[in-house]
């Protein structure tokens, strides 16, 4: 039984292209929980197909009892950030650190990414990447405040760091902290 | 080949990339001629799904013609038109077996709990994506599929996503003649949820945004009764008020963890990133719903946790159901349904961009700009 009152109703549903072409009691419980038995008694031994032979270095789930037959090749771990995915890859995907470790090595490799750029003598079009034509065609307005907010910043952030500068430094600390 | 490059959050280019080689003897090469940016993307673009290397090419719509196939392949050959579903699926794993398509276990060493898709990180797989001139496809004898004559390749490539994943919402949501049915989120995803909900017997369909412009096409295209949740006060007190107090039968999340709509979330899960990303959708599927109703999610979020009301799932006897679209399980029937003139994709789309402006595209996607609904990226060699 449904939840609807008739005068409730405020398209008529006769007028609506298809209306109730799918409909199927049949569908509750519904996919996914319906196909459950499709494969009764199935253990992990099915039959594969063909391995993926790759040098490139694979990641992998320690939830995972052996490697998945294909896998991307593109991108392999690299760097600082390629380290620290290293180690969260020793953590399962329950692991609140696995992911923290990975959201962290993302920033790094951002990083990694322009060194890259100015590595091979490219200095990256960051407001170009970010789309500020489309800004500008159609969100004047909008790219007007965020290049004021950003003065401000700027501005401020100068004040700051330039006040910090005149200070003794602070006797540093031992912990490493990711930057996330 | 040019293809989307990955800089950082919200920062994207083309690049000049190696042509795709066949790696496993089901592999296939396919030149891409359309390939659409998702709402899934966006997660990507501003940083929230972990293990997003500099570098990858996302784009997990597309569809295209062969250029070359593996030994293993075929039932494909070179010159065929093919859309792709965005899950990499082998057709014959445990999970394959129960058509489980969105969860196949032989094609992402990175993680277990979510299968192979193109373009979308090494936590699924990191395959390069379809953003592309050209796409390496694995396990392409059993995903690729056959484009019909007769089909408009502009609702082709929507059959390799948000069509498949809007009917499942619906199909999840278990839903009955005359029931009430809430989608959060006009986006395409939601869009299709709300135009199949009626292909399942649905009474009432409501759907909920904060663009106007998406709600005024939601409300022709689903057809639908459509809200804009910055207008009404408490968004579970105006659905238990339009429903004699009981809820809706089903509730859809078609938002994911890019939402709007609550500040504490945004914080949380937006900004600080101690949840993965903004429930608030979710949080109101859960709370509108009536007892014993049934609350299906296909908005994504990332892999850590989130804040939402599980005490009231336990205390109203909910079922939630879920699940990345098993996309090849359901393009027999909706390709019916587009043949049968029951939905119509390509009305979704409002920018045809060429791949070379890839920034501009997911800027405009991104913030909505010029009434954005779906964007079709067009590769030179298209
Ligand atoms: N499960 C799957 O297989 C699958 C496949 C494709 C997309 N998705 C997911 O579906 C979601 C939607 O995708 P899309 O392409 O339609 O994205 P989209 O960004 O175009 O649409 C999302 C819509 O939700 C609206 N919204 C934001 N906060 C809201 C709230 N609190 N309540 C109601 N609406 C709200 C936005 O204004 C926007 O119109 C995304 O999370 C995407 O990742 C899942
Ligand atoms: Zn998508
Ligand atoms: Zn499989």
């Amino acid at each position: 039984m449904n939840a609807l009152t008739g005068n409730k109703t405020l398209v008529d549903t006769s007028s609506v292209t298809g209306w109730a072409v799918d409909a199927d009691p049949r569908n509750d419980p519904t996919y996914p929980y319906r196909e459950r038995d499709k494969d009764p008694g199935l253990t992990s031994n099915w039959q594969r197909p063909p391995v993926q032979q790759s040098n490139v270095e694979i990641l992998q789930s320690i939830e995972h009892i052996r490697r998945p037959a294909v896998f991307g090749t593109a991108n392999p771990p690299s760097g600082v950030s390629g380290m620290i995915r290293r180690v969260a890859f020793r953590y399962s995907e329950s692991n609140w650190m696995h992911w923290l470790l990975l959201m962290g090595a993302d920033r790094i490799n951002v990083v990694e990414g322009v060194v890259e750029d100015l590595g091979r003598g490219k200095v990256p079009n960051i407001p170009g990447e970010m789309g500020v034509r489309a800004e500008w065609k159609h969100n004047k307005k909008g790219l007007a405040t965020k290049v004021a907010v950003m003065a401000a910043i700027g501005v401020g952030a100068y004040a700051l760091f330039s006040r910090r500068r005149t200070r003794q430094p602070a006797p540093s600390k031992s912990v490493t902290r990711l930057e996330l | 080949m040019l293809a989307m490059d990955y800089r950082g959050p919200y920062r994207v280019r083309v690049e000049e990339k190696k042509m795709p080689r066949i790696e496993h003897p089901r592999d296939a090469i396919v030149r891409v001629t359309r390939s659409c940016i998702c709402g899934s993307d966006l997660h990507l673009y501003h940083g929230m799904v972990p293990d997003t290397r500099v570098g990858t090419t996302f784009g997990h719509e597309f569809c295209g013609i062969v250029e070359e196939v593996g030994d293993e392949v075929t039932n494909l050959k070179a010159g065929d038109h093919v859309l792709v579903p965005f899950n990499i699926a082998c057709g014959q794993c445990h999970f394959c077996k129960q058509g489980l398509f969105g969860n196949c276990h032989e094609s992402n060493p990175q993680a277990t709990a979510v299968g192979g898709i193109f373009g979308y990180s090494h936590t699924a797989g990191g395959f390069q994506g379809g953003q592309a001139e050209y796409a390496r496809v694995p396990y392409a004898d059993f995903g690729a599929t056959l484009i019909p004559d007769w089909m408009d390749p502009d609702d082709a490539v929507l059959l390799t996503d948000v069509v498949p994943t809007g009917y499942q919402a619906a199909e999840m949501g278990g839903i009955q003649k005359g029931d009430t049915v809430v989608i959060f989120g006009a986006g395409p995803v939601g869009l299709m949820a709300a135009r199949s909900a009626w292909l399942f017997g649905a009474g009432r369909v409501i759907v909920f945004d904060h663009l106007e412009y998406r709600l005024e096409f939601a409300r022709t295209f689903g057809p639908a009764e459509v809200y804009n949740f910055k207008e009404v006060d408490d968004v579970v007190v105006f659905m238990k008020k339009t429903t004699d107090g009981l809820g809706a039968d089903v509730a859809i999340d078609a938002v994911g963890g890019d939402a709007a709509g609550n500040a504490l979330q945004w914080l949380f899960g937006t900004k600080l990133k101690l949840e993965a990303g903004n429930a608030i959708a979710l949080h109101w599927a859960i709370n509108s719903v009536k007892k014993g109703g049934i609350v299906s999610i296909v908005g994504v979020y990332g892999p850590t946790g989130n804040i939402v009301p599980i005490g009231n799932v336990v205390n109203k006897g909910l079922t939630l159901r879920a699940n990345q679209a098993s996309v090849k399980r359901l393009l027999p029937r909706l390709i019916d349904h587009v043949k049968a003139g029951r939905i119509n994709p390509k009305a979704m789309i409002t920018h045809r961009i060429p791949l070379e402006d890839i920034a501009d595209a997911y800027h405009m996607f991104s913030a909505k700009l010029d009434n954005c609904i779906k964007p079709v990226l067009i590769p030179n060699a298209a």
